[in-house]
């Protein structure tokens, strides 16, 4: 059925040589560019992409009355530091509090996402054991499993345990990922050549030792590229973390969804806000939005 | 592949007792038996523990009248089922969630085709566009539904704004149903449009570039080639990109839920009410019914496999009979 191709030249954001076109052949606009129609779409694409947030700067730059102007200028008021600056040093929206702990719980999780699944795909790729095969079917059918509708006996156990509104209780839950062995195996299979474990278990490296050195920097391409995909997943996910934290410790889609309903009705600062906590993955796309849409388009399928 | 042979290493052996071979070399048998295991173990155990186990205890729970205080339960059969088939509110939101499904899944398909399309032919600056059409991907849903509630405001908002430019009277993007869930998907599609061309680029890529050479030179138009050789080829990314869309469509709730922050979450005429919202509501909010929202839980978990397959079967049929054409 599905099988994402990894392979490693184009994981590491560099289109592999057999792949690059050459010039002047297309796929079903074989041998020509884009006409009028093509470029329109697209620059139709980045307007529909840009300018809900161009929008929303145009209002958290301006004062409480911009919402309602339906003569907005189309250039940036003057204040949106000022209004920044009210979100952040409100004590009830606990702004800082929630950048921290979505960084925290955004970190542990592709951390550990990536460590147990890296030890599991070398597993499932390079060694040798009975009843690989239907465990790894498993992993891929567990792929597809929506584990989010088991929200309501997983509250319960975290409120027994006396866990909720901890950050352990959004942290624990996505420690491991079906896609993240799946992505991991697939990537190594290919990615990692026997000979080299073969020639450290002849060294008289264990196990262990074989994987650590010999497996996991194998790994480190496909690696990133899943603690990439699984750090923006962490950091904007919602429906957990809303129910079972507290807004006075939220994650920072918590603290969000707080802004309008509880504290300001001056919609510019909700939208400065709205703002800020978009610009942590904002930055983060300018530095590594080429390895997300090499990793986007890797993990497509094929065949 | 791996030695199946013990590691033999015999210069070092050969100093050592022979007691000591005997012992090492069990040892390193256990090793690489057991070692596969090893590593695989964090991962089942985890998920077995997060994943796994809730969604089946939901089962359990739905079966159950859930004293959410004592955290006990009495065995109630299928009542709390019962109780949800009776609630008109889950019928709307059932009937919600597969129309907001249908609005964003479709256009958002059909447009991240056309770009697709777009991308894979002969462009300049490529890297430039293929991240521009990725940006909304990294801005929250939580986020999305802020700014858009406001964009599509029933009074000021710009989107009436601009409508009122080619005589288009104000639209109630909030209090009427099918307005309000137009509005909804368009966050979806906001932000997964570009996402999943990106993902129809990379299986277009992996079309073989003779198919269209002799289609060229049988004559074939750009869209007799894009509709008889492309979209077959692309069944099987197709397939993925609808059953992903299917899954994440169905269990919508960041959009919905903070749509209007003001109300009632879902709308105050549960105009755009979802089954996951309604889930949220009926477990944690007007009812406190861990029963029931699990028994909600249950059947969305159905209806998400109902519609998954019904996708693979009409996917498979409708790329089969173009297949036929083409041949």
């Amino acid at each position: 059925m599905t099988a994402p191709i990894l392979s490693p030249a184009a994981i590491s954001g560099r289109p592999a040589k057999a792949a690059r076109r050459r010039p002047g052949r297309g796929g079903a606009a074989a041998g020509m560019r884009p006409g009028f129609l093509g470029y329109g779409l697209l620059v139709a694409a980045l307007l529909g992409a840009i300018l809900p947030l161009y929008w929303a700067f145009l209002i958290a730059s301006g004062d409480s009355s911009s919402l309602n102007d339906v003569n907005l200028p189309w250039w940036p008021g003057g204040n949106f530091l000022e209004n920044a600056i009210k979100v952040v040093s409100n004590d009830r929206v606990s702004f800082f509090k929630a950048v921290l702990n979505s960084l925290i719980v955004s970190t542990v999780v592709s951390a550990s996402v990536v460590f147990f699944s890296t030890l599991a795909g070398y597993s499932f790729a390079k060694l040798r054991f009975r009843g690989k095969q239907s465990l790894f079917i498993f992993v891929i059918a567990t792929t597809a499993v929506p584990t989010q509708l088991g929200v309501v006996p997983l509250f319960i156990v975290m409120s027994q345990l006396g866990w909720t509104g901890t950050l352990g209780a959004v942290i624990v839950p996505g420690l491991v990922t079906a896609f993240g062995v799946f992505w991991m195996t697939q990537y190594l299979s290919t990615a990692l050549p026997d000979e080299l474990i073969e020639a450290a278990r002849v060294d008289g490296a264990n196990m262990f030792k074989t994987f650590w050195y010999i497996g996991f920097p194998a790994a480190r391409p496909a690696a990133a590229m899943l603690g990439l995909f699984t750090f923006i997943a962490t950091w904007t996910n919602f429906f957990w973390p809303f129910i079972v934290l507290d807004p006075s410790n939220p994650t920072l889609p918590v603290a969000l969804s707080q802004l309008q309903a509880n504290y300001f009705v001056d919609y510019s600062l909700v939208l400065a806000g709205v703002l800020l906590a978009t610009l942590p993955l904002l930055l983060l796309f300018i530095v590594a939005g080429r390895q997300l849409v090499a990793g986007i388009m890797q993990g497509a399928v094929k065949g | 592949m791996t030695t199946s042979s013990l590691p033999t290493a015999p210069a070092a052996a050969s100093e050592r007792s022979p007691r000591r071979i005997a012992f090492s070399s069990r040892l390193s048998r256990w090793d690489l038996k057991l070692s596969p295991y090893l590593y695989i173990s964090p991962f089942f155990i985890l998920f077995a523990l997060v994943g796994l186990f809730p969604l089946v205890y939901t089962g359990y729970i739905a079966l159950l009248k859930f004293d959410p205080i004592l955290h006990t339960g009495t065995f109630v059969g299928f009542d709390n089922f019962v109780w949800v088939f009776q609630q008109r509110q889950f019928w709307i939101a059932l009937r919600n969630t597969l129309t907001i499904f249908l609005l964003s899944a479709v256009p958002q398909i059909v447009v991240a085709l056309a770009i697709a399309a777009v991308l894979d032919s002969n462009l300049k600056a490529k890297t430039f566009w293929r991240m521009g059409v990725l940006l909304p991907y990294i801005v929250m849903p939580v986020a999305v539904a802020l700014i858009f509630s406001k964009l599509f405001s029933d009074d000021y908002g710009l989107v009436n704004h601009l409508l009122s430019f080619i005589g288009i009277a104000p639209i109630h993007w909030h209090t009427d149903t099918i307005p309000a869930q137009i509005a909804i998907a368009t966050m979806v599609n906001f932000r997964w449009t570009g996402y999943n061309a990106l993902i129809l680029l990379a299986g277009m890529q992996a079309i073989p570039r003779d198919l269209y050479e002799q289609a060229s030179i049988d004559g074939a138009g750009r869209f007799r080639r894009f509709f008889s050789i492309t979209i077959p080829q692309l069944r099987p990314t197709l397939i993925f990109v609808i059953i992903t869309a299917t899954i994440g469509g169905l269990q919508i709730f960041d959009e919905p839920q903070l749509y209007d922050t003001g109300g009632l979450a879902g709308g105050s005429n549960q105009q755009w009410l979802t089954l996951t919202v309604y889930l949220h509501n009926v477990g944690w909010f007007q009812d406190g019914s861990f029963g029931r929202a699990a028994a909600v839980a249950w059947l969305l978990f159905l209806l998400i496999v109902l519609i998954g397959l019904i996708n693979l079967a009409v996917t498979r049929r409708i790329s089969n009979n173009e297949n036929r054409r083409t041949s």
